[in-house]
């Protein structure tokens, strides 16, 4: 089975580019299994349901959905093995930036939208530096010059990328990425002793614990100050 | 080829000037280049302790092989001759029935028009996506897309510096919150163009000579009239996107010389595709596809009588436009 993982801001298309991919891989016999992590809320995986593709979902709740993420994949992995499936998919949303649900040696896609703003590659962390293909939505609705500056700008923190085009609501360029995802060759039975391509955001403060005073007495374990003296 | 030693070796100030275009590069960066200009690439990196590194998400190992990996890509960029491209052709696949397309070759010229017709679902996303990703048997219709007449490397695909496909359609919109002249700014620098200001100046030229109501470089581009926008688009485009072919979805009839618009893109040496059923824009193509059930279905050269045609259409347009303008300037219209 083939594993990969998919991640991205929120809202950004994931979800409509995994389901457009995978049912060109199901029309030419793949059969496509996904896990959608999130924190709070998803109804995502109805979307997945209607489109015929097996689906689980998770929800973080009060805990940083990436470590939720890593503490289950491997689970999320043998259900996979179990179902069966050639390629599996893990959509994961970045919530805060800094996120990094990438493994080494998986194949890792991040989803960005062309609306975001052009500064906002540089504002995304390990989750985009460390993608082994960028792909870039909504390019339908903004200017060619827009769509160049921010592949551009997305390229400058990513030269290594496969940067690709991808309309999420029409399904343009899905069949392009699906014939990078999927290798026959690949075989993926366990995930024990691999690796993240990064560590996670780290914190163990209070407030990790459920306090919610607030006040300089309530603050315990792994805290940050501001600095507002710097110029 | 750079070697990672050299890298790690120069001073950032000595990298800068050997490669300007590191700016770009070095911003997204976890660490402040301003006040390190005199401290090598090594001398920065081992003053990340890992505490750090965490911190801000950088990791050197990634990070030199990201930097060398850039300016290679692009030393390539800007060795390149940016209209190098003479020709597209599309080689026949199958339809949605698995039916063989029957022509022998279409190719697109640089400076020509061709225009796509058929119904909405025919299948011209297909073709126009099968050029993109510079087919070869490996999409769903088995067409081969061939540049220059030969079989192009897979470079096309994947490198976002060289794509060979820009697009126009009418629902494209203007997003960021700029005026003109910061817009144009923006993307001549990521286009890395040397002078700047000509360039901007000749598209801003370009675009008030398409557009019916002229703009300022000050004017915000989100305030633009739609036909002010899809005229700086389509000069934009024209002339500094680096995508030698220009896909075109439709061009609104209203506030924009289409002829004109046509005419800035072919001088510009682009290969023009255009999916449209106006006739007007249709038969100021040099030829149009004809799709049905997903396949190239006919390839029909404009003909004399069309062209004559066109005249004749040309005149009604007129009219109409002459009609819209008193309307708008508040006259009563009378018989024509």
């Amino acid at each position: 089975m083939n594993l990969i993982t998919i991640s991205g801001p929120p809202s950004s298309g994931k979800t409509a580019v995994t389901i457009k991919t995978a049912e060109t891989l199901m029309q030419r016999g793949v059969k496509v299994g996904a896990v959608k992590f999130d924190c709070l809320y998803t109804d995502d995986d109805v979307l997945y349901q209607r489109a015929g593709i097996p689906v689980k979902k998770g929800l973080s709740g009060s805990l940083c959905p990436d470590h939720y993420f890593v503490s289950n994949i491997e689970a999320v992995l043998d259900w996979g093995l179990k179902e069966n499936f050639d390629l599996l998919i893990s959509e994961s949303a970045g919530l805060c930036n800094r996120c990094s649900p990438y493994i080494k040696d998986i194949k890792a896609i991040c989803v960005i939208d062309n609306l975001s703003g052009i500064n906002t590659p540089r504002k995304i962390g390990p989750m985009l530096r460390m993608a082994d293909i960028v792909v870039i939505t909504k390019g339908d609705i903004v200017s060619q010059a827009e769509r160049e500056v921010f592949a551009s700008r997305v390229n400058a923190v990513n030269p290594t990328a496969i940067v690709m085009h991808i309309n999420g609501l029409t399904g343009q360029g899905a069949y392009e990425l699906s014939t990078l995802l999927y290798d026959e060759k690949v075989h993926i039975d366990s995930l024990k002793g691999r690796k993240l391509r990064f560590s996670m955001p780290s914190a163990l403060c209070s407030y990790c614990l459920g306090e919610t005073r607030i006040g300089e007495s309530y603050q315990m374990g792994n805290v940050r100050k501001i600095n507002l003296d710097e110029k | 080829m750079v070697s990672t030693s050299f890298l790690i070796q120069s001073s950032l100030s000595d990298l800068l000037e050997k490669y300007p275009y590191l700016h770009a590069f070095f911003e997204g960066q976890a660490f402040a280049i301003e006040d390190r200009m005199h401290q090598t690439l090594q001398q920065i990196l081992s003053g990340i302790d890992e505490e750090a590194s965490e911190d801000s998400a950088f990791d050197a190992t990634t990070f030199l092989l990201q930097l060398k990996e850039y300016i290679e890509q692009m030393q390539e960029f800007l060795g390149e001759d940016q209209h190098r491209l003479n020709s597209i052709s599309i080689l026949p696949g199958t339809d949605k029935s698995g039916t063989s397309e029957q022509f022998e070759v279409v190719e697109l010229h640089k400076s020509t028009i061709t225009s796509i017709v058929g119904p909405t679902g025919s299948g011209k996303s297909r073709l126009l996506a099968d050029i993109e990703w510079v087919a070869r048997a490996d999409t769903p219709t088995g067409r081969t897309i061939l540049v220059n007449g030969e079989l192009p490397s897979t470079d096309w695909r994947f490198a976002s510096a060289r794509k060979l496909v820009a697009q126009l359609s009418q629902n494209m919109n203007f997003v960021m919150d700029l005026q003109v002249q910061e817009f144009l700014e923006l993307h001549a620098r990521s286009r890395m163009v040397a002078d700047e200001q000509t360039v901007i100046k000749k598209i801003i030229d370009a675009a008030n000579d398409l557009a019916g109501e002229k703009f300022e470089p000050q004017t915000p581009i989100t305030s633009l009239s739609g036909g002010q926008s899809r005229a700086l688009m389509i000069a934009d485009t024209a002339i500094l996107s680096t995508s030698p072919v220009v896909l075109i979805d439709e061009i609104e009839n209203a506030g924009i010389d289409r002829k004109r618009a046509l005419q800035l893109l072919i001088g510009e040496e682009k290969v023009v595709l255009m999916a449209t059923h106006d006739p007007i824009l249709a038969l100021m193509a040099d030829q149009r596809i004809v799709i049905k059930n997903g396949g190239i279905h006919k390839v029909l050269k404009t003909s004399q009588e069309e062209k004559n045609m066109l005249v004749v259409l040309e005149e009604a347009d007129r009219k109409l436009q002459h009609l819209r303008t008193k309307l708008r300037s508040g006259e009563q219209l009378q018989r024509i």
